[in-house]
């Protein structure tokens, strides 16, 4: 289904490029000084991921366990990196602890921990899942009397999963309109191109079949996402798949779509590169302010 | 009081339970008629949740209904729901979410459908996971208790139920105690039988056959397998000759494992006998037939630990 335009204001949208224009320097940052990690996915969710968090969902990140906040669960766990950053941004933690990352001790764990950090909603990446415990929230939030809405990322190549279909077979079951889905599709994965590796082609078409409402966007188009998460939640009766189509390692010109970048992290020459670029496009930015 | 089957004792329970704790909601995998959480379905049907079968989607879902401040009861046999392991490691364990997994059909004794519907290995898949509590009721009253505990306790829990019927081993009016071991015969000079789940009462039987021969045998109910009561283990080990593990499991990992390693830990250097399924898959054939054959009956039991005062 096409999404419905619904105009946000230019000064809405330039304010979300602005956040994640500096999510992706956050990103390359945190993964430089780890020195490990996967860039690649968390630059392709990046945009989503600001739109949810800093439009999209209700929460209070000085009560991250208040009861009827917005559920957000990352599936693809790998991509924590992009969560980390928008969680500091929104006021989880303070900035500097992103610097932490993967470090002995850290609450910013290389996989999202649940125990370990509040805001994060459960322990993913074993991948597959994610969806399942984001419909497990939704059916509480259901006997609740639809409080509040789950939000679930999965990937594309952890869409090979068999949970991820049992999943999706359950929740139109189940008539969850209160869980919506976003489907971070940048075709990559460890063992290549996951049309190669093992084609989930035509994706849409089998979420469709499985009774879900489908929308499908440009992944990096802010405008297309914030209608896409609109339309969502407006949607009775089922629950819905936003098809994002993405680029792996979005906004770095040597990362994008490049498979070796799936789980390496920059070195200090490469970091110091991708920084550049960053900044530049973060400068170019600044000068299109509405 | 006749026998009854603690799966039977356990959806009984749930139904009760249903009605004191709103919060309590349960979930199966096509096993309903079997798990016995049907009676909850019938009774509360908005707060049961059918997957069909597809166990790893309803643990993953239980987990989160288990972080949303419900408590999920999530049932299938044991077999099923111990070997969707990844779901529970991560979703579940990891994540510290209010989850009962409920295993139905525990070992062997089931028969018949063989050894591919028999929990076997589950124990020693739980006890492997931090912070995962262990409960093997042993007749109906103590699964009613095990039941109600389950509906405030705080954190992830294993329950394990059996498909046969197993004689009450608990007076009236018993009271469940989490974690703390309960000494059914008092005694045992010669052994002392840790036995847990529907191998208790034959281990009772066994250890009077052992009396008609004059062997003082104790029988202790270790209810909770995790955390082990440790102190109960080392107490019987102090005052008899030979220990003995007795349950519907594999030797390795579950009851038996537990309590070897208490021993050996605390550097007692006792004699240990195992009772349970010995390294071999089960099999079919009457409940009665394969525990018979695999000793594990209440004549199996007790000549096992005759052969030791050989």
């Amino acid at each position: 289904m096409a999404v419905a335009q619904r105009v946000a204001s230019s000064t809405q949208i330039w304010r979300l490029k602005e956040i994640a224009a500096r999510m992706r320097i956050d990103i390359i940052e945190m993964l430089a000084k780890a020195g490990s990690g996967h860039p690649g996915g968390s630059l392709s969710a990046i945009d989503i991921l600001v739109c949810l968090y800093f439009s999209q969902m209700r929460y209070d990140s000085k009560r991250p366990d208040w009861p009827d906040r917005d559920r957000f669960v990352l599936s693809k766990g790998h991509a924590v990196p992009a969560q980390y950053a928008v969680m500091a941004e929104a006021g989880y933690f303070p900035r500097q602890e992103l610097m932490t990352l993967r470090q002995l001790n850290s609450r910013l764990q290389g996989h999202p921990v649940n125990t370990a950090l509040p805001g994060i909603e459960a322990c993913t990446g074993a991948l597959g899942q994610g969806l399942s415990v984001a419909q497990g929230m939704a059916l509480a939030s259901r006997l609740e009397g639809d409080k509040f809405h789950v939000y679930c990322m999965i990937g594309d190549g952890e869409s090979q999963e068999g949970q991820i279909w049992e999943a999706s077979m359950s929740a139109p079951k189940f008539k969850l309109d209160t869980l919506t889905v976003i489907l971070d599709n940048n075709n990559g994965q460890i063992d290549g191109h996951v049309t190669e590796v093992m084609n989930l082609a035509p994706i849409a078409d089998k979420w469709r079949a499985f009774n879900w409402n489908v929308l499908e966007i440009d992944g990096h188009d802010m405008q297309q996402i914030l209608d896409a998460l609109a339309q969502a939640k407006a949607t009775k009766g089922k629950p819905t798949l936003i098809w994002a189509r993405t680029v792996k390692g979005k906004g770095v010109s040597f990362m994008e779509d490049q498979i070796a970048w799936h789980g390496t992290a920059p070195n200090a020459e490469q970091a110091a590169k991708a920084l550049a670029e960053l900044r530049a496009a973060y400068s170019r930015l600044q000068q299109e302010r509405p | 009081m006749p026998a009854k089957a603690t799966r039977d004792a356990f959806g009984e329970a749930l139904l009760k339970m249903g009605e004191r704790f709103p919060n309590v909601v349960a979930m199966d995998a096509d096993l309903s008629k079997s798990t016995k959480s049907e009676l909850f379905a019938k009774k509360f049907p908005n707060r049961f949740f059918e997957f069909g079968i597809a166990e790893a989607n309803m643990v993953g879902t239980a987990a989160g209904l288990g972080l949303s401040g419900k408590v999920p009861f999530a049932c299938s046999f044991a077999c099923f729901i111990s070997s969707r392991f990844d779901q529970v490691r991560i979703s579940v364990a990891y994540s510290k979410a209010n989850v009962r997994l409920v295993g139905s059909h525990a070992g062997i004794a089931i028969g018949e459908d063989g050894y591919s519907q028999q929990g076997l290995e589950d124990l020693a898949l739980m006890r492997s996971l931090p912070g995962m509590a262990i409960i093997q009721p042993a007749d109906d009253l103590e699964t009613e208790g095990a039941v109600e505990f389950l509906c405030t306790y705080q954190g992830p829990a294993y329950l394990r139920t059996t498909r046969q019927k197993v004689e009450r081993v608990n007076r009236e009016g018993y009271r469940f105690e989490f974690g703390k071991a309960v000494e059914l015969r008092p005694g045992g000079k010669d052994a002392v039988i840790f036995a847990s789940g529907g191998e208790l009462y034959l281990s009772l039987k066994a250890a009077e056959m052992l009396e008609r021969d004059g062997l003082s045998v104790g029988v202790i109910n270790i209810h909770t397998i995790k955390p082990l009561d440790t102190a109960a283990v080392l107490n019987a080990a102090g005052r008899t000759k030979i220990l003995v593990t007795a349950e519907d499991h594999q030797i390795i990992g579950g009851l038996g494992s537990a309590v070897s390693e208490a021993v050996a830990e605390a550097g007692l250097g006792h004699r240990l006998l195992r009772i349970g399924l010995k390294d071999t898959f089960g099999e079919s054939g009457s409940p009665e037939q394969v525990l018979a054959k695999h000793k594990m009956d209440a004549a199996g039991i007790a000549e096992q630990i005759r052969e030791r005062f050989r």
